[in-house]
């Protein structure tokens, strides 16, 4: 429970972190980022059931069979769901991240406790204005909120609250960093999960400030003051903040993916400069993405949406393939250094499987990796694109990379969040142990059953399709799947959310010890752990053969695609 | 320590220097998505109605 001291060179001692040092990892841990991290948590899981429960109004409604929701309050709430599940509980969950990443790993205190409050405040007062006005039903514009569609001046206020705010949060990020730094709290280069944080706190500079750019003058036309911006210039501005709010969450989750290795399996990564050149390329590239919205827009030449969404935006996805690779492969590696070498996957079959912390960021990244890659490339093609655009494909892809991946891995992140930073250990851990798998097998299903009902050309955020009277019942079946699939899913956030509050309320405390260990990977008894020599193939041959796997279902996918566009428009 | 800076590689370098990152990633997706964009949509002509 003591202050960090270093002692100069002069023999003077100096307090670097009056924070506590944790019983299980040794760290410390600044109390000012410690309260600013709990409060963001819990307003985010707030934010997350809030979401969830809107998600589950609408999987009921998609399921034509159930049709729940009348058509006005399904568009009040798809408006409901994307902002509470696409920005505020990711934004809040990932200040929190943030405050944590500047400050332990570096040995270091936050910059400022008030900015930290003024962040909160702001987030916490522009949420619960949009929330407020979407329920009261006059901002039933959607997420988007695509022009001319007009919602009411504080729905657009509160927007700009939760940007500006979480801005705030992200300078009060940098600012630490800058006094770690100059206080030489750490020696040497940040640790990778820093690296990462950082990563990801650039791209939400350059994502607020599209927020800002578009929100403002769309706020000042709603109260009359100023004429209606022009809508594609709308379009192009907000998915600088729509789509690239997503990529901040693509890089926190990677992060938190290097985290979760190391301290389920004691995976370190294997090749520390190949890692943070990936970061790079997301920092450079990752937020050209956006193009892919509007790939059919009229207004924008194909040489831009081709550079954007094509060349430079591949350099992003090779990051992702070298993390999709680097993660397990370093979890393959710690596995089979600790005796489990037995044929390709036996690292992967005597992996700590009961571990929430592991089972969640396992099924993240596999889910992830696979669905949300593969489809996320193939859509994001220009041709192909004209066959899916605006139908349930495209939030069948997004449901499994920010859901199935981003959601999947903080909650993940959340079973030793709440032990090291609450101080509790979880209660009904036969419960947690089941969670991930609960929830990751209800958004697959959720998210295949969206993306064959897209093939098939249903759309998306339509509230009805039988008045079309074109859909049969293999569409229908697949909207079935949906419905199904969303009530898997909420059955596992609500568990999240009943095992994170419960443990609050009545878990364990763990001051002064460690917290109760999920179960990692150790090494079996009367085998030594030995070290592989770097540049040994063989100690990654088993995900060597998932990567093939992941080519093949690609490769497929993708052909499949072009033969479906060719299907639509013969050449004859 | 200056020599030691100096060995570091050109990547090595940029990777620790948090501001020249945070410069280079608000700059490249700013005039490769943004400002091209909107380039693009500020020289369209306005459609003729038929």
């Amino acid at each position: 429970m003591s202050a960090i001291v270093q002692t100069l060179v002069d023999g003077t001692k100096k307090i670097l972190n009056p924070g506590r040092v944790c019983a299980t990892t040794g760290l410390s841990v600044c109390r000012t980022a410690q309260q600013f991290i709990k409060l963001n948590a819990v307003s985010a899981v707030v934010f997350l059931l809030i979401g969830g429960v809107a998600a589950l109004l609408l999987a009921l409604t998609r399921w034509q069979t159930v049709h729940l929701l009348n058509a006005e309050w399904f568009y009040r709430i798809v408006t409901l769901h994307g902002l509470n599940m696409l920005i505020f509980w990711i934004l809040f969950m990932e200040v929190a991240i943030l405050y944590f990443c500047c400050t332990t790993p570096l040995n270091s205190k936050l910059f400022s406790k008030k900015v930290a409050w003024v962040s909160f405040g702001m987030m916490l007062t522009g949420a619960l204005m949009v929330d407020y006005i979407i329920l009261q039903g006059q901002a039933d514009v959607m997420m988007t909120s695509y022009l001319p569609l007009l919602a009411h001046p504080l729905f657009y206020l509160g927007i700009i609250l939760v940007a500006v705010g979480t801005l705030i949060g992200v300078f009060n990020f940098f600012a630490t960093l800058y006094i770690a730094k100059r206080d030489k709290t750490y020696e040497g280069s940040v640790p990778l999960v820093t690296f990462g944080a950082t990563a990801a706190a650039i791209i939400a500079v350059v994502t607020l400030l599209h927020g800002a750019i578009v929100m403002i003058p769309t706020f000042t036309y709603s109260m009359g003051w100023t004429p209606q911006p022009d809508p594609m210039w709308y379009r192009l501005i907000w998915w600088g903040l729509g789509h690239q709010s997503q990529q901040v969450n693509v890089c926190a989750m990677v992060s938190v993916w290097y985290f979760l290795a190391s301290v389920t399996t004691g995976a370190r990564p294997l090749n520390e400069a190949v890692c943070r050149t990936a970061f790079v390329l997301y920092v450079l590239f990752i937020n050209l993405a956006s193009a892919h919205h509007l790939l059919v827009d009229p207004g924008i030449g194909a040489t831009w949406k081709i550079w954007n969404t094509s060349y430079a935006m591949y350099l992003a996805v090779l990051a992702s393939m070298i993390h999709g690779f680097t993660v397990p492969a370093s979890v393959e590696v710690a596995m089979r250094e600790k005796g489990y070498v037995r044929g390709l996957f036996g690292w992967l079959t005597s992996a700590p499987w009961g571990n929430p912390g592991f089972s969640g960021f396992f099924l993240s990244l596999v889910i992830f990796g696979f669905g949300g890659g593969i489809t996320g490339v193939t859509l994001g093609t220009q041709q192909i694109n004209i066959i899916a655009h605006n139908t349930l494909r495209i939030p069948g892809h997004f449901h499994v990379t920010v859901v199935g991946g981003t959601t999947l891995s903080f909650m993940a992140l959340a079973f030793y969040v709440i032990p090291l930073i609450f101080e509790k250990d979880f209660i009904w851990r036969k419960a947690a142990r089941l969670q991930p798998y609960l929830f990751g097998i209800g958004i697959v299903m959720l998210a295949v059953g969206m993306s064959f009902a897209g093939s098939m050309g249903v759309p998306r955020r339509s509230w009805d399709i039988d008045v079309a009277g074109v859909y049969g019942p293999a569409a229908h079946l697949m909207l079935g799947f949906v419905g199904v699939g969303g009530i898997i899913a909420f059955v596992g956030l609500l568990l999240f959310v009943l095992l994170c509050v419960g443990t609050l309320f009545f878990g364990k405390s763990t001051k002064g010890r460690a917290m109760t260990d999920w179960g990692v990977a150790k090494a079996p008894a009367g085998v030594a752990v030995t070290r592989l020599e770097e540049h040994d193939l063989s100690a990654t041959k088993g995900t060597f053969a998932m990567v093939l796997i992941f080519l093949a279902c690609f490769a497929v996918y993708y052909f499949a695609n072009w033969k479906a566009l060719a299907d639509v428009w013969p050449v004859r | 320590m200056n020599d030691e800076t100096e060995k570091k590689p050109a990547l090595q370098r940029l990777m620790d220097n948090t501001w020249l990152l945070l410069a280079l990633g608000v700059i490249v997706p700013f005039l490769s998505y943004t400002v091209w964009g909107w380039i693009e949509l500020s020289l369209l002509k306005p459609a003729l109605l038929p």
